[in-house]
């Protein structure tokens, strides 16, 4: 399980920073969205990985944290994710403004020579 | 709130305010006279050694009394001043900020607050010098001085660091109670280097003194009361202050006796060569400040009491000057010392309390200027210390007096006196009482003072100078006469060597251009060259030969730096990884991620031509994400992933529209320098999910060690009554965190809306799209269709199901976030939801229709939820708790059962309705374009 994580999270920031060094804005929007699924899983396995262990308390008696999923990284991600969406939006509206601007969008704003 | 041009109004707030600091300091006037000092202290950072510490003993008090003083007279000075047309409130805002920067500066009891007050008097400073910003000079002015002395605040703010290193605190009592501490460590000199840079540049000192003149380009309320009587004394203030710390060592007598005397005698010989009214005022207050440095420099006791002294007189009879300089100009219309000439016939009173106060400058007997120069003689006679630069203290001092009685001679002579003007562009009279009562009442101070100082200004005097010198205040007398001594003769010297000098070249000083000998040099090109050189060549040069402007090499830059960051501090050492072994594996997980990995590889490889392709295999790989936290026991995360996926393919959908069409093989490039460029990518990509593979490998292979989580679980029921305890660390343990994260949120979303107002669309992508131009042309082949009609049916069923499902999703969004608290659910993930909601409506039946029925007002929900939020954490200060602690119990709700109700459940709500607002708001922006164009494009097929 760990060894599928671990090569599934380096595959998707390969793939990221790949896109991330392309041309094209919309390869860049794509590649930082797979990074942020890299980023994501990688900061959530730090907690370990816990299959079937319990999310929730129950709310009764004294607590094994060793029962438990590990709840900080979880926090950390769940934020993540909501600013991840928000800064692809951002960019997707400076990419579309910059193409609107400029006529080209290519990450420098206009096409090599 | 004031019109802009109500002038009476304005300054009686202002001459109150100043008034009330008065009044407030001279009723401290008891408890300081009896040595106390008076103390007021706010803790704000305990943890930094920082509080807002409030400090008044004797000094501090006479120069509160200084500066509140003189602020009510210029108030009332500037309401006559200042022109109907100017924007006078404005002035009297800067004005009133600057006088309580002032008075801090004059009464901090901590040295940080202190270097803060001090900054803000520069900052108010620079907007009071660039009051009349149409003016190409007050604009230079006000820049010069804020950077000159901006740059001696940071000084000052790095020696008050290094200081408070030395004693432990920067507490002002601590501070002065290490007098032997301070002198004694290696730290010493670095420390006084600083604090002398702050204090030079403040007060103007050589060779920092080239601002002072150019900030005439000031309204002269301004002048007379900051470049004269106050904050150019906050400088000599400092030094005082930290006297009886940093003095009495060599360093200090040759740096700040250095800076003084070159101070007094330059600023003195520039002052005689000033054609402007205002740059002669400047320069005499150079050379003055100078003298004051100079006593400092000294290290005795008498020469403390001596500089007090001269602060108090050089700002009653410098103000009072400034302000008949300012007199004059309103009058005549002009302060060139060429053109004026004969106004005493004109303006007789104020000819001469001008005379009177020029007197008081030159040092003449009986007026108060004349005692503290007395004391200066004095002193510099003194031996104290073996030095050349004691040795010609005495010399140097008669030459600036000699010169101060030059150009007082002067400025009297060539304004009042000679013959009367031939033109001026109005015709001068003497200006209204009010305007004149400041100056004379200033002038009746140099006067009483002068004549008896014992009577007057003594007690006061003496509580400040005891207040520094403590048991070491010395014997002194304020008398006129103290008998036909050295001091005496020094003084009649210089009275008949500047009048004699002013004879001789008096006449070649009208005509002349510029200093004779100093001309060449002005300290004013220099700045500039250095400005230049610095912020402009220099920029430049690294720009170019760092810098790049293009994306690419600087994603590259990123990318290589954290790698090799990472590398080097990983595996620098040896990674120990566990084994490698495919026993344990989950064969399911495998496969769930063969799919996600195949689907983000393709992703990367068709984002180029085939953008729906991506976006659609991008949803997967995000789509094999959520279900890892499924599979992980991570609902939350789970639910709030799917959601999230939902509004970013929507949002990405809106996007593609305006994105230029590109197909492959046309524009792809194909050298070999391109295929090299494409190998080397591959390369650091390749690099880095490796790497990342076996980091992420190492960590998760390697026990967990006990971390804050525990303290989360153990007390997320029992603290924070709730059971979901990720829910409960978001809205209850770090809840700052998260409003601050909302906050973020809430800005990107005005972001975006602000961008797509301004938003124009490249030509290409202007006209209708492909598919709906067939549609179109389908519809006109037809005579029973409408134009239009076929988009309108588009995907009919579906979108009858979207609308119905509306309220489904309401539901389930309120569910989510009802349960929030105990359950997978919460703020985020219902905020979404519901966005999710609300951007299917608009996708079913088009943005017009869904207008029509429904007004969204996303702003008016990112305000309120933010609010919400922040009134939910202030509501624990009612109960005596800090911010943002929450309070939790179960509550029966009939039918529902217990329900949990926690104030953190209303600090969810915030975040819901936050996270509604932004989405919304950025989606509908987007969507809105679409529409946008189709209104433009239809004015157009009319027109």
């Amino acid at each position: 399980m760990e060894l599928t994580l671990a090569i599934a999270i380096g595959v998707l920031t390969g793939s990221g920073v790949w896109l991330l060094l392309r041309p094209r804005t919309y390869q860049v929007i794509i590649g930082l969205s797979l990074l942020s699924y890299a980023v994501n899983l990688f900061i959530f396995s730090m907690g370990r990985l816990h299959s079937g262990a319990a999310a929730v308390l129950d709310g009764a008696g004294a607590i094994n944290p060793a029962d438990y999923a590990d709840p900080l990284p979880q926090a950390l991600v769940l934020t993540a994710i909501v600013i991840g969406f928000a800064t692809t939006a951002l960019f997707l509206v400076v990419l579309l403004a910059s193409r609107g601007l400029t006529g080209s969008d290519h990450v420098d704003g206009r096409e090599p020579h | 709130m004031l019109a802009s041009k109500s002038r009476n109004l304005a300054g009686i707030i202002a001459g109150a305010v100043a008034l009330a600091c008065h009044v407030a300091v001279w009723l401290l006037y008891v408890p300081v006279r009896d040595n106390e000092v008076v103390r007021s202290v706010f803790e704000w950072v305990p943890s930094l050694g920082l509080s807002v510490s409030l400090r008044l003993d004797g000094f501090a008090w006479l120069f509160a009394l200084l500066v509140s003083g003189i602020g009510v007279l210029v108030v009332l000075y500037a309401r006559y001043y200042m022109s109907a047309e100017d924007p006078v409130p404005r002035f009297f805002a800067f004005f009133q900020a600057f006088m309580g920067a002032m008075l801090g500066v004059v009464i901090s009891g901590n040295l940080i607050l202190l270097v803060i007050f001090w900054e803000l008097t520069s900052v108010t400073s620079f907007l009071l010098i660039g009051y009349w910003h149409h003016n190409q000079s007050a604009r230079d002015g006000a820049r010069m001085s804020l950077t000159v002395t901006a740059i001696g605040g940071l000084g000052l703010l790095g020696g008050v660091v290094v200081i408070g290193h030395i004693v432990g605190s920067y507490d002002l009592d601590r501070v002065l109670a290490s007098g032997d501490l301070i002198r004694g460590h290696a730290l010493y000199l670095p420390a006084l280097l600083l604090v002398l840079l702050g204090a030079f540049t403040k007060s103007a000192q050589f060779p920092f003194h080239f601002w002072l003149p150019n900030a005439m380009a000031a309204p002269t309320p301004v002048s007379a009361y900051l470049h004269s009587a106050t904050m150019v004394k906050a400088g000599v203030f400092l030094l005082a202050r930290l006297w009886p710390v940093l003095s009495g060592t060599p360093e200090w007598f040759t740096i700040v006796g250095l800076a003084g005397m070159a101070s007094l005698v330059v600023g003195a010989y520039l002052a005689m060569f000033q054609q402007d009214l205002k740059g002669l005022l400047a320069y005499s207050t150079i050379s003055h400040l100078g003298l004051i440095t100079l006593l400092l420099s000294l290290g005795s006791p008498l020469g403390l009491v001596a500089a007090i002294f001269h602060i108090m007189n050089h700002a009653t009879f410098k103000a009072s000057l400034f302000m008949a300089a300012g007199i004059i100009d309103h009058e005549t219309g002009t302060r060139d010392l060429r053109k004026l000439s004969g106004l005493f016939r004109f303006m007789p009173i104020t000819g001469t309390l001008a005379m009177v106060a020029s007197a008081a400058m030159a040092g003449v007997p009986l007026l108060n200027g004349f005692l503290s120069k007395e004391m200066f003689f004095a002193e510099a006679v003194e031996t104290h210390a073996d030095s050349w630069l004691d040795t010609i203290a005495p010399y140097a001092a008669v030459l600036a007096s000699a010169l101060a009685v030059t150009y007082s001679i002067r400025l009297i002579h060539s304004i009042f006196l000679g013959a009367p003007p031939e033109s001026f562009p109005r015709a001068p009279h003497e200006p209204p009482f009010f305007m004149r009562l400041p100056v004379t009442l200033l002038v009746i101070a140099c006067l009483v003072v002068g004549i008896a100082p014992g009577l007057t200004i003594g007690p006061y005097l003496h509580i400040a100078v005891t207040s520094v010198l403590g048991s070491a205040t010395p014997e002194y007398s304020l008398a006129v006469w103290h008998g036909f001594n050295t001091p005496l003769i020094m003084s009649l010297v210089a009275l008949v060597a500047g009048a004699l000098l002013y004879l001789l070249i008096g006449n070649y000083l009208e005509r002349s251009d510029g200093p004779f000998l100093l001309s060449g040099i002005q300290a004013q090109r220099i700045f500039e060259q250095v400005m230049v050189t610095v912020s402009w060549r220099w920029a430049r040069f690294v720009e170019t030969n760092l810098g790049t402007r293009r994306l690419q090499p600087q994603l590259r830059l990123v990318v290589f730096i954290a790698f090799a960051a990472a590398f080097l501090s990983l595996f620098g050492g040896v990674v120990d990884l566990a084994p490698i072994s495919l026993k344990g594996m989950d064969w399911a997980f495998t496969g769930m991620w063969a799919v996600g990995v195949v689907c983000a590889v393709a992703a990367a490889y068709q984002a180029k031509f085939h953008r729906l392709a991506a976006l659609a295999l991008l949803g997967g790989t995000g789509l094999v994400t959520c279900m890892t936290f499924v599979w992980m026991s991570a609902p939350d995360l789970a639910v709030t992933q799917l959601v999230v996926e939902i509004v970013t393919s929507v949002l990405i959908l809106l996007g593609l529209r305006w994105l230029p069409k590109r197909f492959q093989g046309l524009s792809e490039a194909t050298g070999p320098m391109a295929r090299l460029r494409r190998l080397r990518d591959l390369v650091m990509a390749v690099g880095a999910g490796l790497g990342m593979t076996i980091v992420a490998y190492a960590v998760m292979t390697r026990p967990l060690p006990q971390t804050i989580s525990d303290f989360f679980l153990e007390n997320a029921y029992s603290g924070g009554g709730g059971r979901n305890v990720v829910n409960v660390i978001l809205v209850d343990f770090r809840g700052f965190d998260t409003l601050g994260e909302i906050t973020v949120l809430g800005i990107v979303a005005l972001t975006v809306f602000a961008l797509l107002r301004r938003f124009r669309p490249a030509p290409d992508t202007v006209e209708r799209p492909e598919q709906q131009r067939i549609q179109r042309a389908y519809d006109e082949a037809h005579p029973d269709r409408q134009p239009g009609a076929t988009a309108v049916d588009y995907l009919l069923v579906p979108s009858v199901i979207m609308k119905w499902m509306f309220p489904v999703v309401i539901v389930f969004s309120a569910y989510l976030f009802l349960r929030g608290h105990d359950a997978p659910g919460g703020g985020f993930a219902a905020g979404v939801a519901m966005a999710a909601g609300f951007i299917l409506q608009y996708m079913a039946a088009g943005t017009i229709w869904v207008e029509d029925r429904l007004r969204i007002l996303p702003v008016t929900w990112i305000g309120g939820g933010l609010l919400t939020a922040l009134l939910t954490g202030a509501g624990a200060w009612f109960f005596g708790k800090p911010f943002l602690t929450s309070y939790a119990q179960y509550v029966d709700v009939p039918l529902i059962g217990k329900v949990p109700l926690a104030t953190a459940s209303l600090f969810d709500l915030g975040v819901l309705s936050l996270v509604v607002g932004a989405t919304v708001l950025m989606l509908i922006a987007l969507a809105h374009q679409s529409v946008r164009r189709l209104r433009a494009s239809r004015i157009e097929e009319q027109s």
